[in-house]
Parts: C-alpha cells; structure tokens; sequence
C-alpha cells in the first residue's frame, strides 16, 4: 500500500510520462488542468497509468471528480484500502 | 443440396478505390464558426482539413468509389453479384444505398445490403462479403464504407463539428485461386453494448454525440488486444504487419492504439489529418490511399481496424491489392 508521499511522487511521474509535466511543479493543491494544463484526453492516460502504478480501480464517472493532484490521491488512498 | 455457385476456400480484395469531396473545410474555417483554433484541434485530435459534400449523398460517393475499384479491377459490372455498404449515415431508408449503387454502375441483380455499425461497419461489411463469397453465395462483390456525416453534425456544437468529414471508399472483392493463400483474413468482431449510448446519433434528426474521454478509455484501452487476436486467426505475427489502418477517429486515439500493438514494422495511417472522422468511410479512403501512393507493397498484410459507435469494433487482416 503506497502512502500519501508515494502516491503523489507516482502521479508526479505519469504525468512528466504522459503529458510532459515537470515533476516539482506537482503539489496536491494543483489543478491538473488550470496549472498543470493537461487536457481531457491526456487526463484519461493519466487515470489508466494510475490504476495500473496503484492496482485500483478508477470508473469513468469518477474521473471528472478528480480536479486537483490531492482530489486524486484522497481517491487512490481510499480505493487501496 | 447445391450451393449457387461453387464455394471458394478464401477470398482477396481485387482493387480500391475512394471519393471526397471537392469541398476542403480548414480548421480556421472552424474558427470562424464556433469558438475554437487550429491549435486547439491539431492538438487534441490531430486534424487539420475535411471534405465536406455539398450536393452528393450518401450513393454520390459510395458509387463513385466503387466505381473507381471496379474500374480498378479488371473486372465488369456483369461480374458482381453483391453490393454491401457499410453507412450510418443515409437519410433515405429505401432504396437502401446498396440499390443505388448497383444501379447507377448497372449492375444487374446483386444481392445488396446496406449495414449499419458505425464507424466499425467498413471491417463488419468486408466480413459479410467474404463469408457470403466463400459459402458459394456469391462470386465477386464490392463492399463500400460511405457516410455523410455533415448532415448529422451540429454545427454550433465546438466539441463535435470539428471532427467529422464525408467521403467513401470501396473495395471489389473476389475468391481466391484453387492453391492461393486467403487475401482476407478472419474477422474478428464483437461490441461493447452495455457502454454503447458513449457514441449516438440517436431520435429523429439526429447529430452525432459522445461521451469523448469514455470513448478514448475504451478505444486506447480495449482494442490493442483484439486487433491482436485478428492477427492470430490470421496467421500472421506483428512484427509481419506492413500498415496498421485503424478507424480514424482521433491520432491521439490512433498513436495510443498503436503503442499497445507494438507493430514495429508498420506504416500507420493517419488520414485523419486530411480527412476527418469519416465514420465507415475512414479505413477504405485510408486504405485505398495508402495503396494509392504506394506506401504498402503488394502482398503485404494489412492489419485494419474499426471501431465506434454502438460500442461496436471489427478487423481482419487482409492482403494488400
């Protein structure tokens, strides 16, 4: 079970992978699409990078709820336990 | 019990040929109509112009293209005994698009069907036509992907009306010699129902709509691994594949299929970025092009890939012309 810490330094990677966003600008207060401007599709190939990194489960209608970095991770936190 | 005439072991695709409109619609042209730019679309979906028809219909461009393969292959239209076209697209319900074909090339008597699947429905046509020619239901047949989607688009709606473009491409079909290898490999289709409302064009007076981040999941997602297995049933592995033509839908769509097939020696089409989405019609235009320009030597396999609305996907390997 990745902590708190390891899920965002893993959502740091896919996105740099994904959508070429530099690793230190990547906080759980930042907006993945205001700040770290990455677009609906590439946000969907972060969602599916994220589900196989963390062995969850991430639905369609979810991934509209995940606004910031820290929307993200409170989900993946929860869908471990 | 006889069959009407001899079954065959397999089947080829003879010659192709495509129709687009005269018409060329820019992306700036776009940005004059909704508010939207080059940038923004080139980024997102990979497209910079589509054809749009102005006068022609649906049967306009299905027989122009199939003219064109007929033309193509040797043969005359007294040799086809089945006209199949794949469209989502027609306005008129009877005659079906099948109909007009076969009567504006004079064909006498074809079998002819039209077939609805989407965007898939080109790969599910090509399918029909090679079971129906190799049960002995038929000898030769020109299968057609034809769709005019401009007359489903709404055109105030910027996450849609930037996609879509009109055009056809057909394909004449024919057995195989006594000995030869099967030019058309075995279709491997099937469907997605129960996410099937991700891509409509539904009710009266439709438009097209879609769910876009459900349909890029599922596409990028689900279809590497099928198009696989239409290369196993096949026969051929992927690093035989010589063109990789998928629906084109998106090139983000496309590239992210592509990465999961890992074909490394496959030139993969991207007509997208002339063309548009044009539903049924996007892997023959892409496939008669590519052999067009040449890029696929005779002989080589192609793998083609459909996939869309319904949620319905279709592909088979074939021998390229």
């Amino acid at each position: 079970m990745a902590t708190r810490d390891e899920i965002t330094a893993g959502l740091a990677e896919i996105l740099e992978e994904v959508a070429g966003v530099n690793p230190d600008d990547v906080a759980e207060g930042k907006s993945f699409t205001e700040d770290l401007d990455v677009d609906s599709l590439s946000m969907v190939e972060v969602v599916v990078a994220a589900e196989e990194k963390f062995g969850v489960k991430i639905p369609d209608e979810e991934v509209q709820n995940l606004k910031t970095v820290g929307d993200a991770v409170d989900y993946i936190l929860k869908a471990q336990a | 019990m006889r069959s009407a005439s001899a079954p065959a072991t397999g089947t080829r695709i003879v010659a192709l040929g495509h129709y687009q409109p005269a018409r060329v619609l820019t992306n700036d042209d776009l940005a004059q109509m909704v508010d939207t730019n080059d940038q923004w679309i080139r980024d997102r979906v990979g497209i910079a112009t589509r054809r749009i028809a102005d006068n022609e219909t649906v049967a306009d461009m299905a027989a122009a293209a199939a003219g064109k393969a007929l033309a193509g292959s040797g043969l005359t239209a007294a040799d086809i005994d089945l006209v199949a076209v794949a469209t989502c697209t027609s306005v008129d319900r009877s005659p079906n698009v099948a109909a007009r074909v076969a009567a504006k090339l004079g064909i006498n008597a074809p079998a002819a069907y039209d077939l609805n699947t989407a965007c898939s429905g080109f790969s599910y046509a090509l399918g029909t036509v090679d079971h129906a020619i190799r049960a002995g239901a038929a000898r030769n047949a020109i299968v057609v992907g034809a769709e005019k989607l401009s007359d489903f688009t709404d055109w105030t709606d910027r996450a849609t009306c930037i996609l879509f473009g009109d055009g056809a491409g057909a394909a004449v079909v024919g057995a195989t010699e006594e000995g030869e290898e099967p030019g058309i490999g075995p279709v491997l289709w099937g469907s997605a129902p129960e996410r099937g409302d991700a891509v409509r064009i539904e009710g009266w007076r439709p438009y097209v709509q879609q769910e876009g981040q459900q349909v890029f999941r599922w596409a990028t997602t689900a279809l590497a691994p099928l198009a696989l297995q239409a290369c196993e049933r096949a026969g051929v592995r992927p690093d035989e594949i010589a063109a990789f033509v998928a629906h084109q839908a998106n090139a983000r769509i496309i590239e992210g299929i592509a990465k999961r097939l890992n074909l490394p020696n496959a030139h993969v089409a991207m007509d997208i970025v002339e063309s548009g989405n044009t539903s049924a019609a996007s892997i023959p235009l892409a496939l008669s092009k590519l052999v067009e320009r040449r890029e696929v030597p005779s002989g080589a396999p192609v793998l083609l890939f459909g996939f869309g609305g319904g949620l319905t996907y279709a592909g088979q390997v074939v021998r390229c012309p």
